[in-house]
């Protein structure tokens, strides 16, 4: 079953993310994937992710398809004008790749090459527009394809922004993300269980698919790394108190994100689990939530 | 205004160093505004020229003037005739003034003593900012009149995106995200309603842009291509 399917089913969605190596040695990230292999309903594949030049999103979700899993290629609008996008998005389909995520894209200034040139000729709302258009089978420009793709257009959202007007943007934006044909969206990893629900009980009318983002925490230095630098994220201080006084940080890392995990079980349709390098201790983390 | 900023001396230097006979030429419109390339920066940047060049034992004449726009031919033609007498002329205009004495003065080399940076305004004492990209198609009816195609890092006009923390912008903590203030505007205005809408993609401008108003134009030159 794919992911689109897993999505209609209704059952609880699990997906998990990798970010690809900058190089060409791929062994370590396809041993992780066929570790989780089966126990997800599909793996996301980072573009680019922090702006740090490394190996595609594309190549590597065409890799996951031949293991037999469904990917979710990420597709930013930072490093492609309109004519890539859409060039990109018909080679993607052709290699067996069905699922998207629009997003905007980091800035390139946060990455390892801060004088590229950013692009962001489209945003990550005309994105999804165009991927729309591209499955009814027109370009941007109005011109017919030969044959068109069906892809399954998902986005992002950011529950935790962390004042009031951000977050009143942060749910406009998603209302025009399902506008302009957003399927799924995967939030920013949650750790605050009474604010997500807060988030979700104000997008109650919107009657879309909402898989909660879970990261591995790995330490409490981590924590307060994320909470300084990582915009929507916010561990709470007894969550980090917890991972500095454990003997066991692997243990409390998995204990506490099925935590959350169970807890996410009632308040969304699924979980995004961001296991940044940990992606081995996936299945623990889903035994141990009970999935 | 057209915001610029003087380069380093060492590099003026540098570009003057196989010339004798230099008129610096100020611009008195936006970057007298602005304080970098008026009157009393063409005199400041005259005497540190004489200074430095005195000391290396290879003297510079170095003539001073300043005109109202080095963008606009009437002016530039007022200093004609003193620009002949140099072998090079500095200009302390932004990129369109250098090139109007270029374009003017055919035969006399002109250089640049300034980078040119944006079109901003004064952001409190002795700092700019920009706000105006000059895309072409304004969109500042729809966003409070705060434009985010000059003061989004992104140029996003689909609102923010998720990386803004605290109300500051990933790219910069010196900048706010101008979406914070682009919302703030529109609920005190009570046009909210335009940041519901989806903007459509800009059309990207081609260079070198060029406006022809027909209205304007003499009557013989409407009947030549362009």
């Amino acid at each position: 079953m794919g992911f689109r399917e897993a999505l209609d089913s209704g059952k609880f969605l699990i997906t998990a993310e990798i970010g690809p190596v900058k190089g060409t040695e791929i062994d370590g990230l396809l041993e992780d994937a066929e570790l989780i292999k089966g126990k997800v309903d599909a793996i996301n594949v980072t573009d680019l992710q922090s702006s740090v030049m490394r190996l595609g999103s594309m190549a590597v979700c065409h890799l996951l398809k031949d293991l037999g899993i469904d990917p979710i290629l990420q597709l930013t609008c930072r490093d492609r004008n309109r004519l890539a996008l859409q060039s990109d998005l018909l080679s993607a389909w052709v290699l067996g790749i069905r699922n998207v995520l629009a997003l905007t894209g980091d800035h390139p200034t946060l990455g390892d090459h801060p004088q590229a040139m950013p692009v962001f000729d489209l945003d990550s709302v005309s994105l999804l527009k165009v991927i729309g258009r591209l499955n009814e089978g027109f370009d941007m420009a109005g011109n017919q394809l030969k044959g068109a793709p069906d892809f399954f257009p998902g986005a992002v959202v950011n529950p935790g922004a962390n004042t009031e007007t951000a977050l009143e943007m942060q749910i406009i934006k998603m209302e025009k993300k399902i506008e302009a044909g957003a399927r799924f969206f995967q939030t920013q990893g949650i750790f605050d269980l009474d604010l997500f629900e807060r988030f979700m009980k104000r997008i109650e009318g919107f009657k879309t698919t909402v898989l909660g983002g879970i990261i591995l925490l790995k330490s409490a230095g981590m924590a307060r790394f994320m909470n300084k630098n990582v915009a929507g994220v916010f561990v709470p201080e007894p969550l980090i108190k917890e991972m500095e006084t454990t003997k066991d940080k692997v243990k409390t890392s998995i204990e506490m994100a099925a935590r959350l995990i169970k807890g996410l079980k009632n308040l969304c349709q699924g979980v995004h689990i961001m296991a940044i390098g940990w992606e081995k201790r996936i299945p623990m983390v889903l035994e141990e939530a009970g999935l | 205004m057209i915001v610029a900023e003087i380069k380093p001396f060492g590099e003026i230097k540098d570009m003057l160093k196989d010339y004798n006979k230099v008129l610096i030429v100020g611009c008195g419109t936006c970057v007298t505004v602005c304080l970098s390339g008026g009157e009393r920066q063409v005199e400041l940047l005259a005497s540190a020229l004489r200074m430095a060049r005195k000391i290396e034992g290879n003297e510079i004449t170095v003539g001073e003037r300043t005109i109202l726009r080095q963008c606009d031919p009437e002016f530039i033609d007022q200093i004609k005739d003193e620009a002949a007498q140099y072998d090079a002329i500095l200009s302390m205009a932004c990129g369109a003034g250098v090139q109007g004495i270029a374009e003017r003065f055919g035969s006399i080399t002109v250089l640049p003593a300034m980078n040119t940076r944006f079109i901003g305004v004064s952001d409190g004492q002795g700092t700019w900012v920009e706000v105006c990209a000059a895309c072409g198609d304004c969109i500042l009816y729809k966003t409070g009149g705060i434009c985010p195609v000059a003061r989004c890092a992104k140029s996003l006009i689909n609102g923010p995106c998720g990386g803004s923390q605290g109300g500051l912008c990933e790219v910069s903590k010196d900048n706010p995200c101008v979406w914070q203030q682009i919302y703030a505007r529109l609920v005190k205005l009570n046009l909210l309603h335009f940041l519901k809408e989806i903007s459509p993609p800009k059309t990207r401008p081609v260079h070198p842009r060029r406006l022809v108003r027909e209205d304007l134009r003499l009557k013989k030159e409407q009947t030549k291509g362009v």
